[in-house]
């Protein structure tokens, strides 16, 4: 407290001053005062108390001075000494918060990232009383999931609404991807489906007109919505909201309500959403149809466990009263014995925080050893420096310095620094986390984070600057004020070889960043070839030059028997187009698509399989071959003995002998009732859709014969063409024409598929980038240390050499020194590198953590870093003229 | 051993006065000592502020700005809690030195 005073004080100087001036005039006044009171003349009075108070400017000095007594004073000299002493090596300084900066500003921009993502809460009122409902363990796979976040089927929600005791509300929302603008340029952005009760209880005021209410719900025909602020400044150029605002959405013209505030994204972390519009309840919804994730606020004096509690004995009755009846009774028995239980939902939901926890924290990892490597050359530079001032010092110590005065001093320094280090490295945090961010969106969905200065990111990057100057300075501080006076002096400035102990120290740093680049250059190399492992792999079929059309014709109102027939048209008039090779029509798209998979009973044997319903001519568009049996024709419709095509790793989990002939039974769900299937025909594994996944059993049906009660007016199409974007006006002018009303949109297969591998191309750049930072550092470590030591060796060097030392056995003597170190610090980065690997090993993709070429490979680099580091002063030190450099001994 | 600091004797008057009348400025922290010493401590003024200005970045006093019963606007001292403790040991410390000091007198 005093210590904080003083020092406060110390920047308040002139009204320090100025308040002594003013304390001792008035004491003068009392002084005359009392003696005029006694009789005194005031004049006479004026003059005894100027004559005993002494000179008023010297006296003021009196008082101040007993702050440099304190040491106060001393402290505002030595940051300007240590200014001075910067302004005089400018070449130190840059490099010096060059370092710093980057460092700490790499740190700072993930943490900013891992801060947005994680630990900030919603933008909303009381986020700590928010939870989440869930069912423990989710739908274990019964039934369909529209989105990530659908926990509750509409069944379920109702229910939920009718009993929801813990909390003083509840409310449901969804994500739906509605088609906004006129049909010609209509585009998906992103929607919330909300109860009435979203934006009270999350305690989302207007911005502008009004928000969703209760009163809102009830028709499903859409009409009403509500866009998010940034929507509304870049679609609606920000227009005041009227009763006459309107927008098209889904072909339709509805009514904008009004506008939510600006810090509002929505539920989903990292992704703003577009429009709300409220919930709909159909007069009869499907029962294993899962859709809205539910949350509410908690009561005041409930917590989440009693929330829990109450839940767990409210579903029992709950899930029997939804439970749908077209499954098999042991699916329906798992069905009615869900529980519900509560969640904290404060900090929102976030796809990005699941995909990429581990990254962020990997990254952060990283970001901090480079520092670490950063923090030792900076080590290395600062102990050369004061061996350079070697003789200043010995002098102040000579002159009464205490150690502990001088040792403040070269903190104070390296707290300068390390401030003005913090200072730029927080300006960079801010375009490297938007850097960041932006390398994690994909063309198709952007991320929209706010990325911001926040108090924590603030207390992150002032602790690591902090840690930083501790880690670099206090132990150049320590070992220079340590100095032996007598020694220094008269050794002069270039020191005497001989005492040892402080190059091992310097040697030391160099063997710990070769270590510590060893963990970081395995890590970028593992991380890149993860990523090209997935980049090359052979997924079995074709991604290059493919096209996805998907189109949506419910306005078309096509009759369900009819829908069959008009997806055949479709395809055959895609095909017809030029540039066209080919085009089939698929439930999946795979890699990047949703799952979809049944129960099936063959041969004795049960499980889950993939299925995907494609046209006859899926296979030949996306090239994968058939290996034995027939293909699909046209003739296999629903009219038709029902047949499927298999993969390999069906054949071998499921059949026994020949596969061709034998019969499918796929077990009944809701649309889909149980039916026969025969193999016709059999093909090579393709992958799913995750890269990452092993070959899973698959089977291929006919679409033709999707059973009629699953059909709807939508279609993917596959199309193979070389040339996407002609391909695209062909078929977008084609339709256009022909069916006004019908809805399309294209994407690139390829594109998506890459895009769904952002996170591995995310880790293997800024490992790679941080792998070669770290490298690079370490040549200029390796060679600052080593010109240093041979600096101080010329004597030595010298006299080797006038004693017929030649070329080759001074850079042998250098070298050695070098391989030492480098023999160290790998044999070090080795085993650290092993461990790190053991903890990443979860997020690379076809190779192990200690693969012996990626290890090999490293220390190749690091050799060659090395020797390209030392050669340079090795060479240097070898022709040095051995006259001379005896001669200014 | 006592800590022989002829020198703190004066901070240790100024603390005890300001123990004694609670709050005070420096005039009247000088006029008291002289006047209860019978003028025979005089507190010189350039010993006297440099040492409140010590004791006030210490925090062993808290300062305020007030207006004196003659309307003058002054600077008043008051102990801390720091202060108070300082003071305790000051005067056991004075004790101690004179106790030493009288015995050395009295050594025949």
């Amino acid at each position: 407290m005093a210590l904080f005073r003083r020092l406060a004080g110390l920047f308040s100087r002139s009204r320090v001053e100025r308040e002594i001036e003013l304390e001792l005039r008035e004491h003068m006044q009392m002084r005359i005062d009392d003696s005029v009171a006694q009789g005194m003349s005031r004049k006479e009075a004026e003059r005894t108390a100027r004559l005993e108070f002494g000179n008023p400017a010297a006296m003021r000095e009196r008082v101040s001075a007993e702050d440099a007594a304190l040491g106060l004073d001393g402290i505002l000299r030595d940051v300007r000494y240590a200014l001075r002493g910067f302004a005089k090596s400018p070449g130190f300084v840059f490099v010096a918060i060059a370092t710093l900066a980057l460092g700490i500003g790499a740190n700072t921009a993930v943490f900013e990232l891992l801060d947005a993502v994680r630990l900030r809460s919603l933008p909303i009122a009381r986020p700590d009383e928010l939870a989440e409902l869930r069912i423990v363990g989710g739908n274990h796979g019964i039934g369909i999931n529209e989105d990530n976040y659908s926990t509750f089927t509409t069944p379920m929600w109702q229910e939920i609404r009718r009993h929801h005791d813990p909390f003083s509300s509840v409310f449901a929302w969804h994500t739906e991807e509605p088609m906004v603008g006129k049909l010609s340029e209509t585009r998906h952005v992103h929607g919330l489906e909300v109860s009435g009760e979203f934006f009270s209880v999350l305690g989302i005021r207007p911005w502008q007109g009004r928000l969703l209410g209760i009163q809102d719900e009830g028709s499903c025909e859409l009409s009403k919505i509500v866009v998010s602020y940034p929507f509304w400044k870049s679609e609606m150029g920000g227009a005041p909201i009227t009763p006459e605002s309107t927008l098209m959405v889904n072909g339709k013209t509805v009514q904008v309500l009004g506008v939510t505030p600006p810090s509002f994204f929505g539920m989903i972390v990292g992704q703003q959403f577009a429009v709300a519009y409220p919930t709909c309840t159909p007069s009869n919804p499907r029962r294993e149809y899962f859709k809205y994730s539910v949350m509410g606020r908690l009561k005041p004096g409930w917590n989440i466990a009693q929330a829990t509690g109450y839940l767990a004995s409210l579903s029992p009755g709950l899930f029997a009263s939804v439970a749908p009846t077209d499954y098999d009774a042991a699916t329906i028995q798992l069905f009615k014995s869900f529980k519900l239980e509560a969640a904290p939902a404060g900090a929102g939901i976030s796809p990005l925080r699941e995909h990429y926890d581990s990254s962020l924290n990997l990254l952060l990892a990283i970001t901090g050893l480079v520092l670490l490597i950063a923090c030792a050359n900076l080590a290395n530079l600062m102990l050369a420096r004061a061996s350079v001032r070697q003789r200043e010092v010995a002098v102040r110590i000579a002159l009464g310095a205490t150690r502990g005065r001088l040792v403040r001093q070269m903190l104070i320094e390296s707290g300068l620094l390390a401030l003005i280090g913090a200072g730029s490295g927080i300006v960079l945090a801010q375009p490297l986390s938007r850097l960041l961010v932006h390398s994690l969106g994909t063309s198709q969905s952007p991320i929209q984070l706010n990325v911001a200065m926040d108090w924590r990111v603030l207390l992150f990057a002032a602790a690591v600057a902090a840690i930083t100057c501790m880690v670099f300075g206090t132990f150049p501080a320590l070992r220079s004020a340590g100095v032996d006076p007598i020694t220094a002096i008269r050794s002069g400035e270039r020191g005497v070889y001989g005492s040892r102990e402080r190059f091992s120290v310097q040697r030391t740093m160099v063997v710990v960043q070769i270590a510590i680049s060893m963990v970081l250059l395995v890590g970028a190399l593992l991380f890149v070839r993860s990523y090209r492992n997935l980049m090359t792999l052979d997924p079995g079929m074709r991604v290059k030059g493919i096209t996805i059309a998907y189109f949506d014709w419910d306005s078309l109102h096509i009759k369900p028997e009819d829908q069959e027939d008009f997806k055949r048209q479709l395809v055959a008039e895609v095909k017809s187009l030029p540039g066209v090779e080919n085009a089939a029509v698929t439930s999946n798209t795979p890699l990047t698509g949703p799952t979809w998979s049944h129960e099936v009973h063959v041969d004795g044997n049960e499980g889950s399989i993939r299925f995907t319903y494609v046209s006859p001519s899926y296979l030949a568009t996306m090239n994968i071959p058939l290996l034995t049996g027939r293909n699909f024709t046209d003739q296999d419709t629903n009219h038709a003995p029902l047949a499927v095509i298999v993969n390999q790793m069906f054949i071998r989990r499921f059949l026994k002998g020949q596969p061709l002939g034998k019969m499918v039974r796929v077990m009944p769900e809701p649309q889909y009732p149980e039916r026969v299937m025969q193999v016709i025909g059999t093909i090579p594994d393709t992958k799913y859709n995750d890269l990452r996944i092993a070959m899973e059993p698959m089977a291929f049906v006919p679409v033709a014969q999707t059973p009629v009660t699953a059909d709807g007016p939508w279609a993917a199409v596959m199309i193979a063409a070389t040339n996407g974007p002609t391909v695209i006006n062909e078929v977008r002018q084609r339709f256009a024409a022909k069916y006004p009303q019908m809805i399309l949109q294209f994407d690139n297969y390829e594109q998506d598929v890459q895009d769904t591998l952002v996170g591995d191309r995310m880790m293997a750049m800024l490992s790679g980038f941080f792998g070669v930072l770290a490298a690079i550092l370490v040549i200029v470590g390796l060679y600052g240390v080593l010109s240093y030591l041979l600096a101080q060796r010329r004597n030595e060097i010298g006299i080797r050499i006038a004693l017929g030392a030649r070329r080759g056995q001074v850079i042998g003597l250098v070298m050695r020194d070098t391989a030492k170190m480098l023999a160290l610090g790998v044999a070090a980065g080795v085993v650290f590198a092993l461990l790190a690997g053991h903890a990443a090993s979860a997020m690379l993709f076809g190779l192990k953590a200690w693969d012996p070429l990626t290890l090999g490979f490293a220390v190749l680099l690091l050799a060659a870093v090395a020797i390209g580091a030392s050669w340079f002063p090795a060479s240097r030190a070898s022709r040095l003229d051995p006259a001379k450099a005896l001669r200014t001994e | 051993m006592a800590k022989n600091d002829l020198q703190g004797a004066l901070d240790l008057l100024i603390l005890k006065t300001l123990s004694q009348l609670g709050s005070m400025h420096g005039y009247g922290v000088a006029m008291h000592i002289r006047q209860v010493s019978g003028d025979l401590l005089i507190v010189e003024d350039g010993s006297l502020y440099p040492a409140l200005h010590r004791m006030e970045q210490n925090s062993w006093v808290r300062v305020t700005w007030a207006v004196t019963e003659y309307g003058r606007k002054a600077k008043y001292y008051a102990l801390t809690a720091a202060g108070k403790k300082q003071l305790a040991e000051r005067e056991k410390n004075w004790q101690d030195v004179a106790k030493g000091v009288q015995a050395i007198l009295r050594f025949a």
